[in-house]
């Protein structure tokens, strides 16, 4: 794909003595939501890491926007306009609400009319808007979490498993609220979506990559995956049977 | 969306809960109240509470940068100390060129001598940190042992070189004439210096909250204690914020030691490795990389040491170590534990 805005080509990484990515290819296409799939320790959240130069790649290249980012530092690569929601997170707990969002801001001020359409998508942040954010439920967290990536127009977001350990309520707001991210266009926001959950990774996403041990072993088309269930169940067959 | 799925809930934290959190308030007023109770002359007591709040704002300004360093960039700098040597070192070259000024009854051209031999020994302290970050602290980010060693190393390196400068003797510095003497309240003699170390440390201590919480430098650090990684993928360079700290941190060590300078009147290169042990405890007890524990620990501490020096002279440093071990065992992290992420 040439129009792909991220593109990773035969990345390596290391993790201390482990050779934990062994030859990752995958190519995120604009304007879409992307979701990675795969079993636990596949290396998903290794792969994000390693695009937000928290993990320095040891082989191959990143390419973003045109530019090869495999070599920056983790601001650097922020400053690209990718934003980050780890897997645990990453919220400051003693931090209000609103501290958190500010510092999301990176231009120092926080769009108001921007503010009014998260609210919107996440009410309990604005309940909560002055309480620590520490205080805040797991799901709460998780909806600060990716309201942080969203206060200000990025290229690129990228989000490790939003929908770990909540409730189905929950998840279906998560749903809704990258559905709506994705709907508005003119914000030209591409999404790399780590997801375990089938039913979501369905309803938000348009291309898909399966991990296992390190490397990406299919990607392709949602539909194409969500239809095919023989596929499916090799690819998640092989996984289950990795498990073990 | 389901908003009605979603009922927040506000958890209302009982009365004992909020006392607990508030205790360490009390902590000062307590001690100063038993202070006075086991002293039992009013006027002894007031002149000891006021030795004491000016020891611990000292004790204050050389402990504030070493916990938010180690707050910030999880970096014990057991070089602090020499930058409280250092800085004493450079305040008294000011004062020496000042002499006319330091003499002169005019309390205006004092309080001038004083304010720029602080801020000589602000610069060079800030200026000696960005060096020490770069070649000593920097390498070494992470790894806890190596700190220690290089930290160490870097002390050595820099008592050594005031020696060279100033000569390995000690040194008298003399207070500004406004500043020697005491005024006597309420029949109590409370020396003028100890006045001027406690208006400057209050001073200090609103003038960091005021960064902390109402800039934007301050948020930055705020959340870089929690969760450096966080901070640095929302896109802001942690290690220039790191430097920016540690360079404060180390001209706040200078203005310690130029305080300290002027109260002990007497300054020697191993200054710094002396009152570091009271800098530690200061930390400890408060929580390591809380501004607001540091500034009650050494509150605790200045007036402890003043009081039982009255009382059991003997006892004097011991009591500090054994306020440290009831603090620990009260709280194990401290009085204001910092959450980390990691
Ligand atoms: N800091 C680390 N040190 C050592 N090994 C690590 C570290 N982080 C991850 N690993 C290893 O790398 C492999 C991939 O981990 P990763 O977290 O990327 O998996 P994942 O696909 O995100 O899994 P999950 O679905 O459980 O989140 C695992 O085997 C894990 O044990
Ligand atoms: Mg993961």
């Amino acid at each position: 794909m040439s129009d792909a805005l991220l593109s990773l080509n035969g990345i390596h990484t290391h993790i201390g003595p482990y050779h934990i990515l062994q030859g990752v290819d995958l190519e995120v296409p604009r304007g879409g939501v992307t979701v990675l799939l795969g079993r636990n320790g596949a290396g998903k959240t290794t792969t994000l890491r390693t695009i937000m130069g928290l993990w320095q790649a040891s082989q191959g290249t990143i390419r973003f926007d045109g530019a090869a980012i495999q070599k920056e530092t983790t601001p650097a690569i922020a400053q690209r306009e990718i934003a980050f929601v780890p897997e645990d997170m990453g919220i400051f707990s003693d931090l209000t609400v609103h501290e958190n969002m500010l510092l999301a801001a990176r231009g120092g001020a926080i769009d108001e009319e921007r503010l009014g359409w998260i609210f919107g998508l996440f009410p309990p942040l604005k309940t909560f808007w002055q309480s620590a954010a520490g205080n805040l439920s797991g799901g709460q967290k998780q909806m600060l979490a990716v309201a942080r990536a969203i206060i200000e127009p990025r290229k690129l977001i990228l989000i490790d498993e939003p929908t770990k350990g909540l409730a189905p309520a929950i998840i279906n707001a998560m749903i809704a609220a990258l559905k709506e991210l994705k709907e508005l266009k003119e914000m030209q926001t591409t999404i790399l979506l780590v997801e375990q959950n089938f039913s979501m990774a369905r309803a938000v996403g348009d291309t898909v990559a399966v991990m296992d041990d390190g490397r990406i072993v299919y990607s392709g088309d949602m539909a194409e995956l969500a239809a095919d269930t023989g596929l499916q169940e090799r690819l998640m067959g092989l996984s289950l049977e990795a498990h073990q | 969306m389901s908003n009605s799925l979603i009922k927040p809930r506000i958890e209302r934290p009982s009365l004992s809960q909020i006392i607990e959190a508030k205790a360490p308030l009390f902590l000062v007023p307590v001690l100063m109240l038993i202070g006075l109770l086991a002293i039992g002359s009013g006027s002894t007591w007031l002149t000891l509470t006021a030795a004491g709040l000016a020891m611990g704002m000292m004790i204050f300004i050389m402990a504030s940068g070493l916990t938010v360093i180690f707050g910030l960039m999880d970096v014990i700098n057991f070089g602090h100390g020499a930058f409280i040597s250092l800085g004493a070192f450079a305040g008294f070259t000011i004062l020496g060129l000042l002499g006319g000024w330091i003499e002169s009854p005019s309390i205006a051209l004092n309080l001038g001598a004083v304010l720029l031999a602080v801020a000589f020994a602000m610069l060079v302290t800030g200026l000696a940190g960005y060096g020490f970050e770069r070649l000593i602290v920097k390498p070494v980010y992470g790894q806890h042992l190596k700190q220690i060693l290089v930290t160490m190393g870097g002390l050595v390196v820099t008592q050594q070189l005031i020696y060279v400068i100033w000569g390995p003797d000690e040194i008298v510095l003399a207070r500004p004439a406004a500043f020697q003497g005491s005024f006597v309240v309420l029949g109590a003699a409370i020396e003028k210096y100890r006045v001027l170390a406690i208006v400057i440390g209050l001073a200090l201590f609103v003038a960091m909250r005021l960064v902390l919480n109402r800039t934007r430098i301050g948020l930055l650090v705020r959340a870089g204690v929690q969760n450096g990684e966080m901070v640095e993928a929302l896109g802001y360079p942690i290690k220039k914020l790191f430097l920016a700290v540690f360079m404060v941190g180390c001209a706040l060590a200078g203005l310690g030691g130029v305080m300290w300078g002027m109260y002990q009147e007497t300054i020697s290169a191993h200054m710094g490795a002396e009152v570091m042990i009271s800098v530690f405890i200061v930390v400890i007890i408060g929580g390591l990389g809380s501004i607001e524990g540091c500034f009650i620990g050494a509150m605790l501490v200045g007036l402890l040491t003043n009081y039982t020096g009255f009382l059991i002279p003997k006892l004097a440093l011991v009591s500090t170590i054994l306020l440290m071990g009831a603090v620990l065992m009260w709280r194990p992290q401290g009085l204001y534990p910092v959450v980390k992420a990691h």
